[in-house]
């Protein structure tokens, strides 16, 4: 009977984050073609949805798993460079765009994948602190590395360099430069549209939503839980934390290819240590392990700054302040028993969880 | 106690909430620190880093601007209003701020100051058809592909090879030492240039060495191994923030070489704490100078000093000169407020790519269909603490 009833509550809980994504989505999509919203909201759709995708992807590893990673914009970079130089390779050959920018997606996830199977190979035989240390490191690491990288292309393919500049391909005379180290990539097609990235967090609801609530995911969250315990009824740790932690390595690229192909260059700092803390903030308001948490933190935050232009030069002391207010109101007793007193004066019950917020 | 924290938590975000949604309703609430121009005032929009670390160049660009906006509405005829949006030195920042100027009511464009930012928001002005005239973005990404896109700063490969050309044609050093911060577009943007030109006119580079955001305090690697390889020459394409230190820790240890630098070292003579007589002698290619004695010049510098208190930089003049070159277009081309984007951008693109311009950092400035600039570069050598024109 429990079981049943919390089985229950589980699809109704996924059930509910799809509507929510869907529902919205809509709801954009028509004001969108009425011309029902700011141009400067509609500038943002595409970065919402990749942060959106950043924020639940992350918060596979942080809230399933339980390990703290500040470099999870080491993924992203990853994934939006091999992305957008697939896509540029690709110009040729794939004709139609959503095609290309899906084919974009796809490469961008598998090598942040790889970048994400091999950095959790160290990484993930530490834990709590040193754990969060080196994640932090190999973010960094990847940063620099892409700043030393050129890649160019023409008419005999993709050619490499490292910490040389770019007339060291010897590209033929019509070869493109497309990485130019830490030029970045300069003038990249703009493929990327809100319902690509609707798509693409559907995809990451799907994969995570599903990982979580299948046996694998039960391994996760019993390694998060008690370690030692999981390990003494024979869950293989490597394994299950590799699961998770490569998992959403491959969803932070396909992010991360979204988010490139949405602005015509891309520079390798901006994937810095801030934008993993960034991230790390949606999912800790949000809620750890909590997904639609994750979505509506990520949203609320993305558009926040702008909304908050009109303070000019104190705009980010506002955003601080009221980010401080919003985690601590989402800490607070009394907010949080809100609901269930709500529910109890509808029914007219009494409520216990109330009590506690009231006197004090 | 518990009840207060909660009332007040709750009234911060409704008042939050109050504040958020009024752009949504309202387009031109975003806007509120824009100057109340008459009604047929043509609205020019830009961003530019305004907070952060780059907020310098920014500012300057946007307190040139605003001076020549002042003067042009005080003449009458032709209205301006001026709306700069700050954009942190981020292409997502500087994309939100352009869609909020497009909430605004943009009409004309100043694109953004720097150079990672207006690949972006070019980009954005060439899809909506807005004219852009970009103060400073040198990249040449900026302008490439996109026929509305203009700049007002020379392109960064005509820096690094009229560098490399001024050292050989007058005879400044025999062997050359390079310091160039590697993950900064503008700066490796002008090494590359300037490394393929020095070998085109056998200049001897002997050292090169780079530096990057996070090491930018200490240049001592740098500094011994230009020593240690006998340069006579540093060329610094960098900003004069780095360039100061590199000039002091040179000191430092006995090693004097001749210093060469482009426009970003435009600001040197005014940095606070910094001892100028380390400067003298330090060579600059730079479009602008403040000590200049022509009435243009001597009447914006001391306009700028008592509006801002401070000495205008090649930045401040480069965003005056952006707003009096859309001026003469806006004049010759008939341009009235109450054209479409596409139209305004039509006859400036017009104008631009058949006049020539007068301004501060330059005479007799012409465009080409590409958006880059074409202006005789100025060599300026650092004399008793001030700038003397070389020859």
């Amino acid at each position: 009977m429990n079981i049943l009833q919390r089985v229950k509550g589980l699809v109704n809980k996924s059930f509910l984050t799809y509507a929510m994504v869907i529902v919205s989505f809509v709801i954009v999509q028509l004001l969108a073609n009425n011309g029902g919203i700011s141009s400067t909201l509609r500038g943002q759709l595409v970065p919402i949805c990749a942060y959106v995708v950043m924020a639940v992807s992350l918060n596979l590893t942080v809230g399933v798993l339980g390990e703290l990673s500040l470099g999870h914009a080491g993924f992203m970079s990853v994934g939006a460079f091999s992305g957008v130089v697939a896509c540029i390779s690709l110009g040729d050959t794939i004709a139609s765009e959503p095609l290309r920018l899906a084919v974009g997606l796809i490469i961008g996830a598998i090598c942040a994948g790889i970048a994400g199977f091999l950095i959790g190979i160290p990484v993930l035989r530490l834990r709590g602190d040193y754990l969060a240390i080196v994640t932090l490191a190999f973010g960094e690491i990847i940063k620099n590395l892409i700043n030393c990288l050129t890649i160019g292309l023409d008419g005999g393919g993709l050619h490499f360099g490292f910490l040389s500049s770019a007339s060291a391909l010897n590209l033929e005379p019509d070869g493109r430069v497309i990485i130019n180290g830490p030029m970045g990539i300069s003038n990249i097609p703009r493929l990327s549209t809100f319902t690509a990235g609707f798509v693409l967090i559907l995809v990451t609801l799907f994969v995570v939503m599903n990982l979580v609530n299948s046996r694998s995911g039960r391994a996760i969250m019993a390694l998060r839980d008690n370690r030692i315990a999981a390990e003494s009824v024979g869950i293989p740790v490597t394994k299950y934390k590799l699961m998770a932690f490569v998992t959403s390595a491959t969803l932070a690229g396909a992010a991360g290819a979204l988010y490139a192909m949405n602005f015509s260059t891309i520079v390798a700092t901006k994937f810095s240590f801030n934008t993993s803390i960034l991230i790390l903030v949606y999912v800790v308001l949000g809620g750890l392990g909590n997904i639609a948490g994750s979505i509506v933190a990520a949203t609320l935050l993305t558009v926040l700054p702008e909304m908050l232009r009109q303070f000019n030069d104190y705009r980010m002391l506002i955003y601080a302040i009221v980010l401080i207010l919003v985690m601590l109101a989402t800490n607070n007793e009394t907010l949080k028993g809100l609901p269930t007193r709500i529910r109890a004066w509808v029914t007219r019950s009494p409520a216990p969880q109330a009590e506690v917020g009231i006197d004090g | 106690m518990k009840k207060t924290l909660a009332c007040s938590v709750a009234a911060t975000m409704l008042l939050a909430l109050a504040a958020c949604s009024t752009p949504s309703t309202d387009p031109t609430g975003a806007a509120t620190d824009a100057p109340t121009a008459s009604a047929g005032a043509i609205k020019i929009g830009a961003t530019g880093p305004l907070t952060g670390g780059a907020a310098i160049y920014g500012q300057a660009a946007r307190n040139g601007a605003q001076i020549a906006v002042d003067e042009i509405n005080a003449k009458g005829g032709v209205q301006l209003a001026l709306n700069y949006q700050d954009d942190e030195h981020d292409a997502e920042k500087a994309v939100n701020a352009y869609h909020t100027l497009k909430d605004w009511g943009m009409q004309i464009s100043l694109g953004s100051v720097t150079s990672t930012p207006a690949i972006a928001t070019s980009a954005e002005n060439f899809t909506d058809h807005i004219f852009a005239l970009t103060p400073s973005a040198s990249s040449v990404a900026v302008t490439e592909g996109k026929n509305n896109v203009f700049q007002m700063c020379f392109a960064d490969p005509n820096q690094g090879s009229a560098s490399a050309q001024y050292i050989a044609d007058q005879k400044l050093g025999t062997k050359i030492a390079v310091i160039y911060k590697n993950d900064d577009v503008y700066s490796s943007g002008i090494f590359d240039t300037f490394k393929t030109k020095a070998a085109e006119l056998g200049l001897d580079i002997v050292s090169t060495t780079t530096f990057t955001e996070d090491s930018q305090q200490d240049f001592s690697v740098q500094i011994s191994d230009a020593k240690s390889k006998g340069a006579d020459l540093i060329f610094l394409p960098i900003y004069y923030t780095p360039a100061s230190l590199i000039l002091q820790q040179a000191q430092s240890v006995d090693y004097s070489p001749k210093y060469f630098g482009v426009d970003g070292m435009d600001g040197i003579l005014t940095l606070e704490g910094f001892n100028t007589s380390l400067a003298e002698g330090v060579m600059l290619l730079t479009p602008f100078n403040a000590d200049a004695t022509d009435s243009l010049t001597t009447s914006f510098v001391q306009k700028y000093q008592s509006a801002y208190g401070e000495i205008p930089n090649q930045f401040a003049a480069d965003g005056y000169d952006c707003i009096y070159a859309i001026y003469q277009a806006i004049v010759a081309g008939n341009i009235t407020a109450s054209m479409t984007n596409a139209e305004i951008n039509d006859i400036l693109v017009a104008q631009f790519t058949s006049m020539t311009f007068d301004g501060l950092t330059g005479a007799d400035m012409t465009w080409d269909a590409s958006g880059q600039v074409s202006k005789a570069p100025k060599g300026m050598v650092i004399t008793d603490g001030a700038y003397v024109g070389m020859d």
